[in-house]
């Protein structure tokens, strides 16, 4: 019933990438369990109610914008380099609308949720979506930078990136999203 | 904006792109906060367990990558006709192996690691409990995921729409969902 060497061929395609997966969730995980963002946790009420939404967000963002360029490339619609082509720019702006916008509705959100339910009181709503606006902002710069260069570079050695992208988005977007919103604690923190 | 000499409209805008896109990301933020929401209430367990805090992004993640691989193999073999909804198949059995396989890998090698990780950033869990958490929880998770997938393909299939434009997305989605839910379910009994 089931093809074991076909198993063992799946599995040696695919352990590499979900390794790197694992890694880059560990050490997120390290950030997040430190002394310094438990502290955060009990300060701002409503930073665990948003991580989920945050992080989950990032993926879906930044995984929708390698898939996009990536099928523009297959189709010769873009070309494997940053330049000012109108598909590109118009990509790129996109993504920072959606990844910033989206970050600024999961902080409302979480607020929300705090606000209405009986006996909970949730940090200020300033607080919370300056923290996610400001993680929002710094996260979105860099997986749309690294997004861009790592399907440019595996199209052009002529890997197929469609493979790759997702697992790395969820990756990039774990380690980035969990130090940003560590920075971006801290510097609220200073600020209001 | 149209493009109106060919009468398709160009998807290549920023406009067509947010509009696209922002309200399915709210919808989803908005089930996330579900997931959020298990944590919030648990608080407490997990401050006061941080290495369970450790293995949070992996069990958010790691769901949505079994079921993106499953459901890509499952949708291209689809694709090609060599898969058949048969339940004496051998290319279904042999990726659902496969996936288990990986997830056993997996989730023991996050016990192991956020054991080493627990040491270095807080008080330590005892790693007979942190492996029955990890490995019992991500192997529940796989199991929806696996099943899910499956169904997935198999209603795309039905209704013919393209797999790979329905079913990982929603995979993907439901896995990072329901990761911290099991998780936290798991640990709530072991603890």
């Amino acid at each position: 019933m089931v093809d074991w060497g076909d198993v063992w061929a799946i599995y040696r395609e695919s352990i590499p990438v979900l390794a790197v997966s694992l890694a880059g969730g560990i050490f997120a995980g390290g950030v997040l369990g430190s002394e310094a963002m438990r502290a955060n946790f009990r300060e701002y009420p409503g930073l665990l109610l948003l991580l989920p939404a945050f992080l989950a967000t990032r993926g879906n963002v930044y995984g929708a914008l390698g898939a996009r360029v990536s099928s523009g490339l297959h189709q010769g619609l873009l070309e494997p380099r940053f330049d000012d082509d109108r598909r590109l720019v118009a990509t790129v702006v996109a993504s920072f609308v959606n990844g910033i916008g989206i970050s600024v509705i999961v902080g409302v959100l979480a607020w929300a949720v705090l606000a209405v339910l009986p006996g909970r009181q949730p940090a200020p709503l300033a607080e919370l979506v300056g923290i996610t606006f400001l993680a929002g902002l710094l996260t979105s710069v860099v997986l749309i930078v690294g997004v861009l260069a790592l399907v440019f570079a595996a199209f052009k050695r002529g890997l197929d990136p469609d493979n790759l992208v997702g697992p790395i988005v969820t990756t990039l977007g774990d380690v980035f999203g969990v130090v940003f919103l560590y920075a971006a604690v801290a510097v609220v923190g200073l600020v209001l | 904006m149209a493009d109106l000499s060919t009468g398709s409209p160009d998807t290549w805008t920023v406009r067509s792109i947010v509009v696209t896109m922002f309200p399915l990301l709210v919808a989803l933020s908005a089930l996330e906060m579900g997931s959020g929401f298990v944590l919030e209430e648990l608080q407490e367990t997990y401050l006061a367990n941080p290495t369970l805090l450790i293995v949070v992004p992996v069990m958010i993640g790691m769901g949505g990558n079994l079921g993106a691989i499953l459901s890509a193999r499952l949708s291209t073999q689809l694709h090609l006709g060599t898969l058949t909804f048969d339940l004496r198949g051998r290319t279904l059995w042999t990726n659902v192996a496969a996936v288990f396989s990986l997830a056993v890998t997996v989730f023991v090698l996050l016990g192991l690691a956020a054991w080493v990780v627990g040491h270095l950033v807080a008080a330590p869990m005892e790693m007979g409990t942190l492996l029955t958490i990890t490995v019992v929880s991500g192997l529940s998770l796989t199991a929806v995921v696996v099943a899910l997938s499956v169904s997935a393909t198999y209603v795309s299939y039905r209704l013919r729409l393209d797999p790979d434009d329905t079913t990982i997305p929603v995979v993907t989605n439901v896995g990072d969902i329901l990761g911290v839910v099991i998780l936290s379910g798991v640990a709530v009994v072991v603890l």
